[in-house]
């Protein structure tokens, strides 16, 4: 089997370093905590986000993760990023010259805004996304006391991606194969029907997994597999870089 | 432990109306191995459905190890009939092949050390010991198939149905499904069309068609029934006679 390129957990990057290490739990609540920290930081404070970066790429650099890497996950944040750009431009109220371009001040310090605290948000979750796999982030949600069913229903959804992806691009295929090639919107029959068709396939699939769920003891509440429990230092651990983060917030906050 | 499985006279039609099983009947002793034969839409996965109540019977019923199928002991007929699905995608639903052993017993309400165990045990007894942490996306379709497997064995079935485990497998991975099933020393059903693998692992056999049990004998005997076979749309493969293969 093939084509597992597009799937979730190619986000993780394989290691075994400090970082990787920490009970999964741990990550997603200093994530969290960390992107509000950053958040909460008024914009005008340059400093302070300058600080939280610094404390992010430290985090990068102990887990090891190649800078080549970083920069392509972090593609994502693209067009967020053009739509901060075009704040100054379009922004009202008084202009400065910027190079010989009128812009609007005020849109100057939102696409600021916008930039400095998506790139760091991202750069946290890349963070955790690279560091834990995906059954792993699953079990650190449910940990953190998320619905047993939500946590169930997002592992389904990681799970099938893949097997769905999948029958698509052999669908795709076999369709182009007869010599469909869409160029058109009033071409789109051939693929809307394929779209159709796979959503069938899928609830089918729903059908019989629920089958195999129902045959093997399922009552309607997910059973707890796992019973591991990190050591309270591990916990205290990663509590050190998400509590950088808050001291930042607040010391930007107080001046 | 492993018990024996007893249909008696068993009825079901589609909601649509058409008839898929017409008065089965099948008994199978404690421990032995009986390979259900059938060409495709013969009722062979409605019958398989109805081995652990998950479709119920118009009328006819089933037993496993004398335990009727009915509402009451739906529990313990699902912990003691282990189905594995033809289609192993539909059965590995967990993040991780470790999370999907599991799922089974933990639903029998196992935890900590017992189920790790339950779960390590499935898992070498179908040859993948240390496979747990893998994503099942991450599996050939073999591995997949005998991890299916290990999701029913980790409940520690009395009888054990298999629905075309041979679909799409290339020969090195059938024979190591075969190695694995022949070392379980349980009641099994294997249902295929597949008829060299009848052959090979179940000295009995019966053929199903249309709904209704037509034949019941050894397998070498009823493979070697060219007249029954045709009349059932089931083929030998080309050059393969079923008198030369010594078990």
């Amino acid at each position: 089997m093939s084509g597992g390129h597009t799937h979730a957990s190619g986000l993780h990057h394989a290691g075994d370093t400090a970082v990787h290490r920490l009970p999964a739990e741990a990550k997603v609540a200093a994530t969290v905590v960390a992107v509000l920290a950053v958040v909460a930081t008024p914009r005008d404070q340059v400093g302070a986000f300058v600080a939280h970066a610094v404390v992010l790429l430290l985090v990068v650099a102990a887990m090891r993760l190649p800078p080549p890497a970083l920069l392509r996950r972090m593609r994502i944040e693209v067009p967020f990023l053009a739509f901060a750009v075009l704040l100054p431009v379009l922004g009202r109220g008084p202009r400065v010259d910027v190079l010989g371009v009128s812009l609007s001040h005020e849109g100057l310090w939102a696409g600021w805004n916008i930039a400095a605290k998506g790139t760091l948000g991202v750069l946290a979750a890349i963070i955790l996304s690279s560091s834990t796999p995906v059954a792993e982030l699953l079990r650190g949600v449910e940990r953190l006391k998320a619905p047993r069913v939500m946590v169930a229903i997002t592992g389904f959804m990681i799970r099938y991606l893949d097997v769905v992806v999948g029958e698509a691009s052999r669908m795709r295929i076999a369709r182009v194969s007869r010599g469909d090639d869409p160029r058109w919107i009033w071409q789109a029959r051939a693929t809307a029907a394929t779209g159709g068709t796979l959503f069938v396939r899928s609830y089918e699939r729903g059908e019989r997994v629920h089958l195999a769920m129902l045959a093997r003891g399922y009552e309607g509440s997910m059973p707890e597999v796992h019973h591991h429990h990190a050591a309270p230092r591990a916990h205290l651990l990663a509590a050190v870089v998400p509590a950088v983060h808050v001291a930042i917030a607040v010391a930007a906050l107080l001046r | 432990m492993t018990a024996g499985l007893r249909v008696r006279d068993l009825r079901y039609a589609y909601p649509d109306g058409r008839r898929a099983l017409d008065g089965v009947d099948l008994v199978v002793e404690p421990g032995e191995r009986v390979a259900v034969l059938g060409p495709n839409g013969a009722g062979k996965t409605t019958l398989v459905l109805h081995l652990n109540g998950t479709l119920r019977a118009e009328s006819g019923t089933v037993a496993i190890g004398g335990v009727l199928i009915e509402k009451a002991t739906l529990k313990e007929i699902r912990r003691r009939v282990g189905l594995v699905f033809q289609d192993p995608d539909d059965q590995l639903f967990m993040p991780t092949v470790y999370d999907d052993v599991a799922f089974g017993p933990a639903n029998l309400g196992l935890r900590h050390a017992a189920l790790t165990e339950r779960v390590d045990a499935a898992l070498a007894a179908v040859g993948l010991p240390g496979l747990g942490d893998r994503a099942p996306h991450h599996l050939s379709l073999g591995q997949k198939r005998r991890a299916a497997v290990a999701t029913v064995l980790a409940m520690e079935p009395d009888v054990l149905v298999l629905d075309e485990p041979t679909a799409n497998l290339d020969p090195a991975a059938r024979r190591e499904l075969a190695t694995v099933l022949t070392t379980l020393d349980l009641t099994t059903l294997v249902v295929t069309h597949d008829l060299p693998y009848a052959l090979e692992l179940c000295p009995r056999s019966v053929i199903l068609a249309e709904g209704r049990m037509v034949a019941d004998g050894p397998t070498r005997d009823l493979l070697a029934d060219t007249a029954l076979l045709a009349a059932h749309r089931l083929e030998l493969p080309f050059g393969f006679d079923p008198s030369t293969v010594r078990s």
